[in-house]
């Protein structure tokens, strides 16, 4: 039979990021899927060792819009190490609280985008209106919408009054509500169950040889998770249980995010109401670092962050180097594809929980050629995409 | 005049050329019935032939920028160009930085800038609002 080459992306209606699928059909069934990025390349890592340590956490922030509080996490985490400072007790707190609305959103974000993939717009449009009140909590705490900017050497930079934190228990409520119905839906409406179930399956030994990492890790029956491992900000005062399923499926992945964002909620509610008393806001920050280098990694929505900062002393890093979960996630799951029908492939794509801006940083991969080829920026320049 | 065709109900595509997602996800949550643009006309369009208005977002890398000259040229005429948020209107916070061209009217001709980082959905409901009575509507 004739293969025929049907490219997804970059711009396309399910994706609402810029990354290409060349997908390889026979038919119906996918024989080949190669991954073509390069449209979200911004030059990050280049960019921080050009500015001072306190403006990097500001485009730390903006690797990402929808984990941006964790990504200034990991950056002033491991600014912190290397500074010498230890962060306020009440702003580890409210960093845990903002992280984890953040993660209530992402989660919601991609339980509804995978509900429109699927032709469900109804539960699309729904969660999407549910996801608001998580906005708006957010807002409350962060002062802003999508990102927080709440993370400063030492602390935060807002404190939360009385008035706001009885306001957010009682707005939580509601989004607790919201969540148990949308993961009841998950789990018994038919539709859902006929296009996730027994679609884009890794088992538990592919999960580790293809070095996924969060969610979609925990689907395949793995127990990690950072917070859990190597505990950041205030997770090693809360309790909170891991979410970990074994069938490996596109549909054991949304459960595991959607009991997560319900983790997430309790999680949020024993941070506020255990606050520690005290300041939150440092009195001054501290512009220049030690020599030294440190890893520092976070549990993101989308699975294990990881940032490695050098310093060679003064104000601004050597070299920043981030790793993404993403990358993992996107890259190294291809060979799942193969074998499903191309109505498939959105929905394996989308149940990644793929997130572009994270993923293209440093290197141009081009998978078409069978191997792996880093492309110098005059070729990226001169490379047409189809 | 041919603008009159598209002065009740335009039709928005979105492209995102290189942006840290936090427009875009304003702009998809700005397309939901919570903020309700149909109330105005404006529906999602899948393709770059079904659209009339265009909401660039993010600062423009050398291979998106190419990408967003293509959408455009494909997009039919009368077109307009809305760029959402700081990167797509200066660059933002990742100006300097090697891969970008940082604005998009450098590529394409644009009519309306909301700024923000990132602007609220209200903004980009406002912004398509103002472009729509530019063009009389």
């Amino acid at each position: 039979m004739v293969v025929v080459e049907i490219p997804i992306g970059p711009q396309h209606p399910a994706l609402h990021e810029p990354i290409m699928l060349r997908v390889r059909t026979e038919g119906e069934d996918v024989v080949e899927v190669s991954v073509n990025t390069g449209y979200n390349h911004r030059g990050i890592e280049k960019l921080m060792e050009k500015n001072s340590w306190v403006r990097g956490a500001y485009i730390a922030g903006r690797v990402c819009g929808i984990c941006n509080a964790v990504h200034m996490q990991t950056y002033i985490q491991g600014v912190e190490k290397l500074m010498g400072v230890e962060p306020l007790p009440r702003a580890n707190y409210i960093r845990t609280v903002v992280m984890e609305l953040e993660r209530i959103h992402s989660h919601m974000l991609i339980s509804a985008v995978m509900a429109e993939i699927v032709g469900f717009d109804t539960l699309f449009m729904l969660i999407m209106r549910d996801r608001e009140r998580v906005m708006y909590l957010k807002e409350l705490v962060a002062g802003s919408r999508v990102h927080a900017d709440i993370h400063t050497i030492g602390g935060v930079k807002r404190d939360i009054d009385e008035v706001r934190r009885d306001r957010m228990l009682s707005e939580l409520k509601k989004v607790e509500e919201r969540l148990k119905y949308y993961k009841n839906v998950y789990e018994n409406d038919y539709t859902i169950a006929k296009r996730l179930i027994e679609v884009g399956v890794i088992s538990k030994s592919d999960a580790l040889r293809m070095s996924v990492v969060g969610p979609t890790l925990r689907g395949s029956g793995i127990k990690s998770d950072v917070r859990f491992e190597d505990p950041y900000a205030a997770y090693s005062e809360i309790p909170f249980n891991v979410v970990v399923r074994d069938k490996g499926d596109s549909w054991t992945r949304m459960m595991v995010r959607l009991e997560e964002a319900l983790e997430s909620v309790n999680i949020i509610r024993y941070a506020l109401e255990k606050m520690p008393q005290g300041p939150a806001i440092p009195k001054t920050i501290p512009r220049s670092a030690k020599p030294g280098e440190v890893v520092s990694r976070v549990e993101a929505p989308r699975g294990e962050l990881v940032y490695y900062i050098v310093s060679t002393g003064g104000s601004n890093p050597y070299r920043v180097k981030i790793r993404t979960p993403s990358f993992l996630n996107i890259l190294n799951t291809t060979s799942v594809y193969l074998g499903h029908r191309l109505a498939d492939v959105p929905i394996i794509f989308a149940s990644y929980d793929p997130c572009i801006s994270c993923t293209e940083r440093a290197v141009v991969i081009d998978e078409k050629t069978g191997g792996r080829t880093y492309m110098s920026l005059r070729e990226l320049a001169r490379v047409k995409a189809l | 005049m041919s603008v009159k065709v598209i002065r009740y109900s335009p039709w928005v595509m979105h492209f995102n050329a290189g942006a840290c997602n936090g427009c875009d996800i304003e702009v998809l949550a700005t397309l939901t019935p919570f903020f309700d643009p149909e109330r105005l006309g404006v529906k999602l369009a899948p393709n770059p032939r079904h659209a009339d208005i265009i909401i660039v977002t993010g600062a423009l890398n050398k291979k998106a920028a190419e990408r967003l000259r293509r959408l455009y040229d494909q997009t039919p005429s009368p077109k307009f160009v809305v760029a959402c948020g700081a990167c797509a209107i200066s660059g933002g916070v990742f100006t300097g930085s090697y891969p970008l061209i940082s604005r998009a009217d450098k590529v394409v001709p644009v009519d309306v800038y909301i700024p923000g980082c990132p602007p609220r959905p209200e903004a980009v409901l406002y912004g398509i609002k103002k472009l729509i009575e530019k063009i009389g509507g």
